[in-house]
């Protein structure tokens, strides 16, 4: 075991531990145990880091190509710090968080497994595992979603974002599966040195589509942002960890880590672009609405995706154009934004939480006035909240600057151009700036105003409790004041992401007098005046329909998957046996006839024998007796005709030389017969009603095609022997082999006995059969009337 | 020989055709049943001229079987017109 396989072990290790721990130890906190998992991970990661130990192999089941083969370059390292150092956090703060009756252990094991998924999406380098790590995300993510599963919305919330993610995880598998086949390898990086060859690809655009459904899916891209809100029902450490800071940005990790091989088609950077830019406008734009705390957020995390998508987007514009170090300057503003957004986003979660906690509820509307009543969490949520906004000096700033002079670079490429340049910048401005709005309406709402119309005594949060959110803001200022720290963790990302080297990176706070700056200090003017103006211009919202949303066509695509399923179970599968047999036969009638179709109808040569007088005079007698079957007016009549059928059918065998046939034929004939006739007196007195079955054209259609084509095969069949006959071979020796002169019964005990041998067994079954059948039902019957007397 | 057998055979085909219009038309139970009885009989008649004309003693055992079973036939179809039932079995003293 290496040093990366073990630290990603650690979690899964802890997963199965910790319910045990939980079991025989109820007085200290799981969470301590579960506390020194992602700190162990961490330590173990920057010592491989260190120790130079990142790539390493681990065979698993090599034979299918699925191998633990994990690579530890720039971007993966960097969400390997994400995952555990916020794990870490996120787990401090549950322990104050989660009240001590809830179901820890249960808790702790679905966090571990979602953490130990999640280093696996990010570290995997074979793209197997990647897909299997992939799921594992999606059914934690389920598991932590419907953590209080007695309520509806939970539940509701989490299937939800399981259809929508494993739609997307089984695009994915498809997308790599693709890819697979194209290199013929399940190595991501030598995918990457094969990306000219995945280009020429015929595959190459359904291996994108894959890969960027899946991409959009997990990362709630429009308009598969809707699962993201609804996944608001988990407890709150859990959608600041897995809904703010890492499962949500596996989607913008496939993207960076497939931008060297795709990026080289310009439908893309299109793609990638302007699904990025929609999702940042529209999420943005909904976020102002909201009023739930944790909706605010979660629109807003929709919207941050967004922003990263465009810029890898536009750092993908470095790939296509070969050389374009304009462009890298964008890649950077995304590894830089994964981690701002983690870090502001995580502590602003935190605080959400802390504000539930301590006032009861989580409403926009009865919330007001709190900087008095909690000045530590003012404090940390102010800087976190302008931080997102893009406010100088935090880390948010920094990003957004760099991401809106990449946006204005974009008209450098030869693939933006006119109206797609103009429509992107105002997506992105309008976006920006509805970011500005929703972010100091955010504090506004909360924290200022009269004092909050809650029930509870409202006080400042225990330390503990604010501890983890403290430790987040801290990273925001210092990282804000001083970015240049983190310039050799995103130069390496970056060059990860482009497979280029970027050059030396410098970020800044000031860049001169430029547009980004000039747009920056736009939107905080306007955003400033419309926040103040809200009431004025809200019923804006009120125009979107709720209709309109994407919801509603899901939850109407929900219903109408059930009601086609519904309608398909109650038309075909519980339409009775009737349409049961129309489709049987009707597909037999089909598939014979579409074979017959495929080549002339080619009869063979018949060696026809003369035909006789009485079989003749037979064949007419059963064609009578056969048509007086279905035009009978009683039943009897027609179990009459029938046994007249199963007697001529013995005459048959009289005429062919088949004694013996003939012999069994008319007991089964006779016995038959008394069956059927036995049947009929049982029958109850009012369905005894007897009537000529009804003429159906339907039926008459198929049964005549049955008919037919079963004959045409039967001639055509008969036209075509490819092979003797192996008769001969049992006239020869049915005397000095078997000893017997009967070659029917000496086939039937000798030569073929085990034929025979579960022939009778079958005649034993129904018998059994029979037999249980007629005493179950009598006993029931019996019982039955004694109840009644 | 053989023109005899066949032309016995003819006879009796046409008696059956009579038996089977007795059969399909006859007003009542019984005439079906009677024509039913006389139809096996004729049945075996039949396949006795068959052996003769194929030359074979193998179909003996048909004609008995055919004896039995028209007998048989006959006499369960007389008592379930009679009784109801053709087997007596009183399912609730059991």
């Amino acid at each position: 075991m290496s040093l990366l396989h073990t630290a990603v072990s650690l979690p899964f290790i802890g997963a199965m531990l910790i319910p045990a721990i939980y079991y025989y130890n109820k007085r200290i906190h799981p969470g301590y145990f579960a506390l020194i998992i992602p700190i162990a991970a961490a330590i173990l990661f920057i010592l491989a880091q260190l120790n130079n130990q990142i790539n390493q192999t681990l065979n698993w089941m090599p034979h299918i190509g699925l191998n633990l083969n994990f690579r530890m370059d720039g971007i993966s390292l960097l969400f390997c710090m994400l995952i555990t150092i916020i794990g870490a956090l996120v787990i401090f703060y549950s322990i104050h968080y989660l009240n001590k009756r809830e179901q820890l252990g249960h808790f702790y094991t679905y966090l571990l497994l979602f953490m130990g998924a999640m280093l696996g999406v990010v570290l995997s380098d074979n793209v197997l595992a990647l897909y299997l790590f992939w799921e594992l995300t999606s059914i934690s993510s389920f598991l932590l979603i419907a953590f209080w599963n007695h309520k509806q919305k939970s539940l509701e919330g989490a299937l939800k974002s399981m259809l929508i993610t494993v739609l997307g995880g089984l695009m994915l598998l498809g997308g790599l599966l693709t890819l697979v086949t194209i290199t013929n390898t399940f190595s991501l990086h030598e995918m990457v040195s094969k990306s000219d060859v995945i280009i020429q690809s015929p595959l190459f655009t359904t291996a994108m589509v894959f890969i960027l459904l899946a991409a959009f899916t997990k990362s709630a891209q429009f308009p598969f942002h809707i699962w993201l809100p609804d996944a608001m029902e988990a407890p709150t450490p859990v959608s600041a960890y897995l809904h703010s800071a890492t499962m949500v940005k596996a989607g913008v990790y496939l993207i960076a880590r497939f931008t060297p091989i795709f990026a080289l088609s310009a439908s893309w950077i299109y793609i990638v672009t302007f699904v990025g830019a929609l999702t940042l406008f529209w999420a943005s734009f909904n976020a102002v609405k909201q009023q739930d705390l944790k909706g605010v957020l979660a629109y807003s995390t929709v919207s941050q995706l967004g922003l990263m998508m465009t810029l890898l987007g536009i750092g993908g514009l470095g790939v296509y154009h070969d050389h374009q170090p304009l462009f890298y300057a964008a890649v950077a503003a995304c590894t830089f934004h994964i981690f701002n957004h983690a870090s502001f986003k995580g502590a602003l979660f935190m605080i959400v939480g802390i504000i539930d906690h301590e006032t009861g509820t989580r409403d926009l509307r009865k919330l007001s006035g709190l900087i008095q009543l909690m000045p530590v969490t003012f404090t940390a949520a102010i800087i976190s909240a302008l931080s997102m906004a893009g406010v100088p000096p935090f880390n948010g700033f920094l990003s957004k600057e760099m991401f809106l002079s990449s946006m204005f670079d974009i008209s450098e490429s030869n693939i933006f151009n006119g109206p797609s340049v103009v429509l992107l910048l105002a997506l992105v401005i309008i976006g920006s700036l509805f970011t500005f709005i929703y972010s100091v309406k955010f504090i506004k709402d909360v924290f200022f105003g009269h004092s909050p119309a809650v029930d509870k005594q409202v006080h400042e949060a225990p330390l503990f409790l604010l501890l983890s959110p403290l430790v987040m803001v801290a990273v925001v200022v210092i990282t804000g004041l001083f970015p240049n720290i983190l310039t050799g963790l995103i130069e390496s990302a970056s060059y990860a992401v482009l497979n280029k080297d970027i050059g030396h990176l410098h970020i800044s706070h000031w860049h001169g007098i430029n547009p980004a700056l000039i747009t920056t200090l736009l939107i905080f003017a306007i955003g400033t005046a419309l926040v103040f103006a809200y009431k004025y211009w809200h019923s804006v919202y009120l125009l979107q329909r709720p209709n309109w949303t994407f919801n509603y066509v899901y939850q109407k695509g929900l219903t109408a998957v059930e009601s086609i399923s519904y309608h398909i179970n109650n038309t075909i599968i519980a339409s009775g046996i009737r349409k049961h047999l129309i489709i049987i036969f009707t597909a037999l009638i089909v598939m014979t006839a579409v074979f017959l179709a495929q080549s002339p109808l080619n009869f063979g040569d018949w060696q026809l024998s003369e035909v006789r007088l009485f079989e003749l005079i037979l064949v007419v007698l059963i064609l009578i007796a056969t048509y007086m079957i279905i035009v009978a007016q009683s039943r009897i009549f027609s179990i009459i005709m029938l046994s007249a059928i199963g007697y001529s059918v013995g005459l048959f065998f009289v005429f062919f030389n088949a004694p013996d046939l003939a012999l069994t034929q008319l007991t089964i004939e006779t016995i038959s017969t008394a069956l059927f006739l036995m049947c009929f007196y049982h029958l109850p007195k009012l369905s005894r009603y007897e009537e000529t079955i009804k003429f159906r054209l339907t039926n008459a259609v198929i049964s005549v095609g049955v008919g037919l084509v079963v004959t045409i095969i039967a001639l055509i069949a008969y036209g075509h022997r490819f092979s003797p006959s192996i008769a001969e071979y049992y006239i020869k020796n049915v005397y000095e082999l078997a000893a017997g002169k009967n070659m029917v019964n000496v086939i039937l005990v000798d030569f073929r006995g085990f034929d025979t041998l579960f022939e009778s067994t079958v005649l034993g079954i129904a018998g059994i059969g029979i037999y249980t059948l007629i005493k179950l039902r009598d006993k029931k019957e019996v019982e039955h009337e004694q109840t009644e007397k | 020989m053989t023109i005899v057998v066949i032309i016995a055979l003819i006879i009796v085909a046409v008696s059956m055709l009579g038996f089977l219009y007795r059969a399909i038309k006859g007003p009542s139970v019984a005439d079906r049943v009677v024509a039913l009885d006389a139809l096996g009989i004729s049945l075996m008649a039949i396949i006795a001229l068959f052996s003769i004309l194929l030359n074979t003693t193998h179909y003996i055992g048909i004609i008995m079987l055919l004896a039995i079973l028209s007998f048989l036939g006959t006499a369960s179809f007389a008592k379930f017109m009679d009784r109801g039932e053709i087997i007596e079995y009183d399912r609730h003293n059991h």
